[in-house]
């Protein structure tokens, strides 16, 4: 029990990626209704966003901005005082990707809605005419 | 100058998609001839690459002229080279067939297509040509973002089938990008090359072996395996036909070529020796893959849907390659032999299926009947296409069928061999119906004295004819050893066998 805390609270932000993976997945999978598998696609991206950015941390160390002027070209600057900016930098593309997706997934709920009148996705195949050439899985 | 191809090559669709966009709002004239010669452009850099490549070896472009591993870094092997041109061809067939579809189906929002597939072929070839992990991920999603919206145009069911597509194709991007945040954080690197080097005295932590299973996953999806397959025939039969033949063969066959790349070039071959039965785990997946493809393949009424689950089916076949590369000394011959083949075969019986809904609206393979009469030009591409795929001797198919098996025997697998057999007679038995009922099975009423030939137009009809012709003419081209540079070459790049065919 002892060992498990400390796996669990030395690896706290590894933890709490997994957790929130996980509730992303469950939504995806199992909500109905398309604009809550939405959420849940946005709560994955979220975790993994939030494992990189927890990658580049460091204790102690500040943000990797170098200040210009007086003295900075006499202390040349120690890795070991900033925190990895590299993580941070791919993710403001992640965050990109994700809003770009979070954007099409909408306008594609959107006109789901506007075709059926409902966003509930057994409903929507429901409502489908059943056509002979949709048989099969 | 050659250097800077890499970077030209999605330069120019990148900027055509803009120019496509604002085109349609001031020149609605200008949009097409400027897709087509971009595309076309874009197959003469892609065979200057290849020229390239040949002459001096792989090309390396640093963005920015930051060198690796700080910047990032376009960079063309062999394999890349092969694909460029392969996708660039196909992305340009496409375009010409689409045309006329487009047209009639889109009146007024032809820009907005025509741009988004521009960004689709942007994605893909930047995918082909990238050397960075991370700039892959990116890549990944704008070709797999057009290609959400591209298939949502269609009809039926597209709207709900791109969401599925969307949500599904989403999980398996952020797999991936777990799995390179996982290598970042054992080795503090991005680049391909540099991975590869650094990587292997890490091969036992968890963290490489996690982002491993990670990646596999992420592609495995991507790619439609076996049971992560559930989105893909519902994507390629709702999809516009245009779109259905660029995401069938050349998004595909992308996707496959990343999990190479990440595979033999970020991972190597040393990882998965060390590793066989995960990689054995792989090779069955896909002789289930193989085998369930084509059952269900057989259940299928809508020819679309039939030639999604075949391609499922095939899929299967080019990761069986894979996972027999470390036990043979073919190396990479039998995946690229098929992604080749695999590309040209479905690009043409797409292209047919199209042409049967663009004149006569039928997709049901009940309703062809007489459609080898009335439309002999796309029906005879489909006969070869067909013929090529089962794998008649000189064709397409009877190459790829001919290096797998060998593959499988040299690495004593042999219920493969059975597996690759019992899948190519249900491919007889699903494809030969269809055969059957466009040249044999009479019309129903009324029964015409003269037939009229109702063809398509040119545009559609002379990439399809020309892909069928394709299908046999690549079975000897790869017989007479015309590839071999291309694949010893690939091998040699990734450390792999040493015989090519």
């Amino acid at each position: 029990m002892e060992a498990l805390w400390e796996q669990i609270l030395t690896k706290a932000n590894y933890w709490m990626t997994i957790a929130l993976m996980m509730v992303g997945l469950y939504a995806m999978i199992t909500k109905r209704n398309l604009v809550k598998k939405i959420i849940g696609m946005n709560i994955l991206q979220t975790a993994v966003i939030l494992m990189f950015i927890s990658i580049g941390a460091k204790r102690g160390a500040t943000i990797p901005i170098l200040k210009h002027g007086d003295a900075a070209a006499a202390h040349a600057p120690r890795a070991v005082d900033y925190i990895n900016p590299l993580p941070h930098v791919l993710m403001l593309t992640a965050i990109v990707v994700a809003v770009s997706t979070l954007g099409v997934a909408l306008a594609l709920a959107v006109k789901i809605y506007q075709q059926n009148g409902t966003l509930d996705e057994a409903d929507i195949l429901a409502r489908q005419v059943p056509r002979s050439h949709e048989g099969g899985p | 100058m050659t250097s800077q191809l890499p970077a030209f090559i999605i330069l120019l669709p990148l900027t055509a998609a803009f120019g496509a966009f604002f085109a349609g709002w001031w020149f609605r004239k200008a949009v097409y001839p400027l897709v087509v010669g971009v595309l076309g452009l874009c197959v003469l850099l892609a065979g200057g690459i290849l020229h390239a490549v040949f002459d001096h070896g792989s090309l390396r472009y640093f963005l920015g002229g930051w060198p690796p591993p700080v910047g990032i870094e376009l960079h063309v092997d062999s394999l890349g080279a092969f694909m460029l041109t392969l996708v660039s061809s196909l992305s340009l067939l496409a375009a010409i067939y689409a045309k006329p579809s487009v047209e009639t189906e889109l009146a007024d929002r032809v820009a907005l297509f025509w741009s988004l597939y521009l960004l689709l072929t942007t994605g893909m070839l930047g995918i082909l040509i990238t050397g960075d992990v991370f700039n892959l991920f990116v890549l990944l999603e704008v070709a797999s973002l057009s290609g959400y919206a591209l298939v949502g145009i269609g009809r039926g069911q597209a709207l709900l089938a791109s969401f599925r597509y969307l949500i599904i194709g989403t999980i398996g991007a952020s797999f991936y990008l777990i799995g390179i945040g996982y290598l970042y954080a054992v080795t503090g690197s991005l680049n391909m090359v540099d991975l590869g080097r650094l990587l292997p005295p890490l091969y036992g932590t968890r963290a490489v072996q996690a982002a491993f299973i990670f990646i596999l996953t992420g592609f495995a999806i991507k790619i439609a395996l076996f049971p992560l397959h559930a989105w893909q025939p519902d994507a390629y039969t709702y999809a516009p036909s245009g779109i259905s033949v660029l995401i069938a063969s050349a998004m595909a066959k992308t996707s496959l070529y990343a999990l190479i790349r990440l595979l033999f070039a970020v991972f190597t071959v040393d990882f998965i020796t060390v590793y066989r039965p995960l990689f054995n785990f792989l090779g069955w997946m896909a002789a289930l893959s193989m085998i369930a493809g084509s059952i269900f393949a057989i259940r299928q009424r809508n020819f679309k849907r039939m030639l999604a689950y075949s391609s499922v089916a095939n899929v299967g076949y080019i990761v069986l390659a894979i996972a027999l590369v470390p036990a043979t000394l073919q190396g990479l011959a039998p995946a690229l032999v098929h992604i080749l083949n695999h590309a040209v075969i479905k690009a043409c019986m797409f292209m047919a299926a199209g042409a049967f809904i663009y004149r006569f609206d039928r997709w049901d393979i009940g309703e062809f009947t007489g459609l080898g009469r009335r439309m002999p030009w796309t029906s005879f591409a489909l006969l070869l296409a067909i013929l090529a795929m089962i794998g008649m001797p000189p064709s397409a198919g009877f190459v790829t069928k001919w290096y797998l098996v060998l593959a499988i025997i040299e690495a004593k697998q042999y219920p493969m061999v059975a597996a690759v057999f019992f899948s190519t007679l249900l491919m007889i038995v699903y494809f030969w119906r269809v055969v059957e009922i466009i040249y044999v099975r009479p019309e129903r009423s009324p029964v015409p004295t003269a037939v009229r030939v109702e063809e398509v137009p040119l545009s559609m009809r002379v990439p399809c004819v020309a892909l069928g012709i394709a299908t046999f003419a690549i079975g000897p081209v790869w017989m007479a050893g015309i590839l071999t540079p291309v694949v010893t070459a690939v091998n040699t790049a990734f450390g792999l066998g040493g015989q090519a065919p």
